[in-house]
């Protein structure tokens, strides 16, 4: 079966799902302009957009159309090259629609399962449950005769698991999208034990067509990208812990501190805190829940996101995707105060701002901002400039950012000594292109 | 052209701030005001100059693609709108694409001349940011014949002028080209800066010479030979200026010395089913500044001046080489040598031009006769430039099209 037949039956489950949108987007785009080839302009081509949620479905619809015009007029150049034989078309304005009517038409939103019963593909995105995941695939897959591969966006289950308790051995790797996949370059590609090299091609031709950056990581749960934030956030509450009682102030004043040395002193796109909250404090506990019985060394576990959970501080997005308050609250996307867990109240950031910014010292003249890096190709040397400058300073925010420019190293290390990435390059590449790092953690920058 | 049997003055232009990208108060996601905002303005910043709307015999107004971008035809209705006072007066709106502007001076010439008025009120406007660029693309290609449209670029006439600079390139030098075209750049921008209604007079890009000669064209985003900063704006905008005969400069009290006279002008069009014969050559143009500075008995060189219609870096530089000021394949060295730069030999756009100032495409051909009027009668604040004595003329190009409809008015101050 070659690529284009591979994708002319595809479901995807959980379609209506944040992820599971995304990647029918994505995927719809991509069969509609294989369809358009013009080799291929008799051959139909089919994706099941399938959940549970009628309502969800039909937001998904709403979802796609809007998504698929941004796209469209993104890339009018070549749609006009696509539809030059259509003399009916003739301004951007009719190309456009048109190629919206193809992508949708190639979509059939439904709710039961049977649909996916004549793919050639399958993308799992329903929730990260594995017995849910094991029940759907080897439903479908006692019912399907064309043998189809499963792709999972799973972030923590073990694939493996799923491959042999559904009885699919080789057909199944794991496509990890970041979310939202319409945006994040960034995909993690997971095999298992049994994984043929067919799928394996297939997978990377894929991530290729939708412009992806693929990097290999192994089964073991968290993968790269949650392996190394999960302990980047660990090792900032241990951080902000210790500098509070060392100091005998309170914990959000900490919370704030180091919240801006990972920020402005690492040249990061935002504080550690203010990603947990980005992601969600239910988030972030919950994959460190999946992780922890996998990890014997370790101990993946935070009192501090119990407390915020049980006080109902829980961070997260907006369905406008605009930022919940959680540790900090937010006014315009600005953070303007911190939660005290003791008092359990926002804190007024201008209250004890300057005290804590005394304490942390001056950032040298040599500060490299975050924005400046992204098309800076001598960033690197920049960078270097700054915490060498850094490490001359006698200041607590230059001893906190040196510390835990050191543990990022230690983490990243580990995650290569472990076995979840393959290469330092691979570590460096997720944290560049998935978490927006202006430099990969496993550097000579601190040492 | 038969020698005038009146003497032809233009006064009290006014215009709006040019609207869109670039303008830190635009936000396409939020309401902005409509094209009945922008005629009004401009319309009574004239009224306010020539002591109000009873002083006016007639009006024109000049628009391109109101149908389209606003979905509004029948633009004379709009003209008592601005005043209470020109209900029941005569109205007229004139269309020739980018030369639309042009063609509403022409007809306000033309009316004063035939002297059935002394005082008209000539307008142009365009409201173009109601759309992205993509669709604003689609409804600008109007400017072309249509039968083309299918073989044309997704951005049409980025795409027509990515020709003609594609020829220039290899017919002449890239470098030079690029260097030439980068200067142009430049230059509107720092010229734009000088002037608080310009679209780019908050730009504050440190070199922007740098700027665009570092970026390369890229055929895979955009066309094959331009680059955004070889383009002009997507404006929305108006501008406005009273043209009066002897008898309407008194009837509105100005004095002559705060007007400029109309000494030439031509108004030449090219079939627009034709393709260009020469992609290096600006022909219709050519033909149209000639004739002017014939009819006006002014030799180019006479010009203390000049705005021209530099919707695309690489038209700045034909109208160059049309107007005989370089040779052909030369126009790129005359401007990188800064021969059209505000202290050059013959100051060019002095409030950006199109690319600078702003190109709402029916307003073009008004905004550069109200530029010429301030210079000339040393109104342009930030922006004047000095005006010697023996270069005492201004000219406006304004163009419609690929070169299809051009208008060339040349002017002097009153005496």
């Amino acid at each position: 079966m070659t690529y284009d037949e591979r994708l002319q039956h595809v479901s995807v489950l959980g379609a209506a799902g944040k992820m599971g949108s995304g990647i029918l987007l994505l995927t719809a785009i991509e069969m509609a302009d294989l369809s358009l080839k013009p080799e291929n302009k008799d051959k139909s081509f089919v994706l099941n957009a399938i959940d549970v949620s009628p309502a969800g479905l039909s937001g998904l619809m709403k979802y796609l159309r809007d998504q698929v015009r941004k796209a469209a007029e993104k890339k009018t150049i070549l749609l006009r090259q696509l539809y030059a034989d259509r003399d009916d078309l003739i301004e951007n304005y009719d190309i456009i629609d048109e190629y919206i009517f193809d992508v949708l038409n190639i979509v059939r939103p439904v709710t039961g399962i049977e649909a996916a019963y004549q793919s050639n593909l399958i993308f799992e995105a329903v929730s990260e449950n594995k017995d849910l995941k094991v029940k759907l695939l080897s439903a479908i897959d006692k019912n399907n005769p064309n043998q189809p591969w499963y792709f999972t966006n799973t972030s923590s289950v073990p694939i493996n698991l799923v491959e042999k308790e559904a009885g699919i051995e080789g057909r199944i790797l794991g496509f990890h999208f970041y979310n939202p996949p319409a945006i994040q370059r960034l995909v993690e590609l997971i095999l298992t034990n049994n994984t043929t090299q067919e799928v394996v091609d297939f997978a990377h031709q894929y991530a290729k067509n939708l412009r992806k950056v693929v990097v290999l990581s192994n089964d073991i749960a968290g993968f790269i990208g949650n392996g190394h934030f999960m302990r980047d956030a660990l090792h900032g509450i241990k951080e902000a812990e210790e500098l509070a009682a060392e100091n005998e102030f309170p914990l959000y004043k900490a919370i704030y501190m180091v919240n801006k040395v990972t920020q402005d002193y690492l040249v990061r796109p935002m504080g550690i805190f203010q990603l947990i909250d980005y992601v969600g404090v239910d988030v972030v506990k919950f994959i460190l829940n999946v992780m922890d019985p996998f990890v014997k060394d370790e101990d993946l576990h935070s009192d501090l996101l119990d407390k915020l959970m049980l006080q109902g501080v829980t961070g997260g997005q907006l369905s406008s995707g605009a930022q919940k308050d959680g540790i900090f609250k937010y006014k315009s996307g600005r953070i303007v105060a911190v939660w005290d867990v003791h008092k359990q109240e926002y804190m007024d950031l201008e209250i004890f701002k300057e005290d804590c910014d005394e304490m942390l010292g001056d950032i040298p003249d040599s500060q490299v901002f975050w924005k400046d890096t992204l098309r800076d190709k001598n960033k690197d040397a920049k960078l270097a400039a700054f915490f060498n400058d850094l490490k001359a300073l006698d200041a607590l925010g230059a001893a906190i950012a040196i510390d835990y420019g050191l543990r990022s190293k230690e983490i990243g290390l580990k995650l290569v000594n472990d076995q979840v990435a393959h290469t330092h390059n691979d570590v460096n590449t997720v944290m560049l292109t998935g978490f927006y790092h202006a430099y990969g953690p496993i550097n000579d920058f601190f040492d | 052209m038969k020698k005038l049997r009146k003497k032809i003055y233009m006064t009290a232009g006014y215009n709006t701030t040019s609207l869109g990208t670039g303008r830190r108060e635009f936000n396409p996601k939020k309401p902005r005001p409509g094209l009945e905002h922008y005629i009004k303005e401009a319309g009574k910043g004239v009224l306010d100059q020539i002591g109000g709307p009873e002083h006016v015999d007639e009006a024109v107004i000049g628009n391109f693609m109101a149908a389209r971008f606003n979905k509004q035809a029948n633009l004379p209705g709009f003209i008592p709108y601005i005043d209470e006072g020109l209900q029941w007066k005569p109205a007229t709106s004139v269309e020739g694409a980018c030369g639309s502007g042009g063609l509403a001076l022409m007809n306000g010439i033309k009316t004063v001349l035939s002297e059935t008025a002394d005082v008209v009120l000539a307008l142009g406007v365009e409201v173009q940011n109601t759309v992205k660029a993509i669709y604003g693309a689609d409804i600008l290609a109007g400017a072309g014949w249509y039968q083309r449209r299918k073989e044309g670029h997704a951005y049409f006439f980025p795409g027509q002028f990515s020709d003609r600079a594609g020829a220039y390139y290899e017919k002449y030098d890239y470098d030079r080209a690029r260097k030439g075209m980068a200067r142009w750049y430049a230059n509107a921008i720092e010229n734009a800066r000088l002037d608080p209604t310009a679209q780019e007079f908050q730009n504050n890009v440190e070199d922007p010479y740098a700027q665009a000669y570092g970026m390369k064209p890229n055929g895979r985003s955009f066309v094959d030979h331009l680059t955004i900063l070889d383009c002009s704006k997507v404006s929305d905008g108006a501008s406005a200026i009273a043209i009066c005969s002897e008898e309407g400069l008194e009837k509105i009290g100005v004095d002559k010395k705060d007007a400029t006279e109309v000494v030439g002008w031509a108004q030449v069009i090219r079939n627009i089913t034709n393709d260009p014969t020469n992609l290096t050559e600006l022909e219709t143009i050519k033909k149209a500044a000639h004739q002017a500075l014939e009819s006006a008995g002014v030799t180019v060189d006479q010009l203390g001046t000049l705005e021209l219609h530099d919707c695309f870096s690489i038209a700045g530089i034909l109208v160059i080489e049309a107007l005989g000021l370089a040779k052909p394949g030369e126009g790129c060295d005359y401007v990188a040598a800064g021969k059209t730069g505000r202290k050059g030999e013959l100051p060019t756009n002095t409030t950006g031009g199109l690319i600078g100032w702003g190109h709402p495409t029916g307003a073009t051909g008004v905004h550069q006769a109200v530029t010429i009027w301030q210079q000339l009668t040393g109104k342009a604040g930030n922006a004047q430039i000095e005006i010697k004595a023996d270069k005492p003329y201004g000219m406006t190009i304004n163009m419609g099209g690929d070169d299809v409809t051009v208008i060339a008015i040349v002017f002097k101050r009153g005496e």
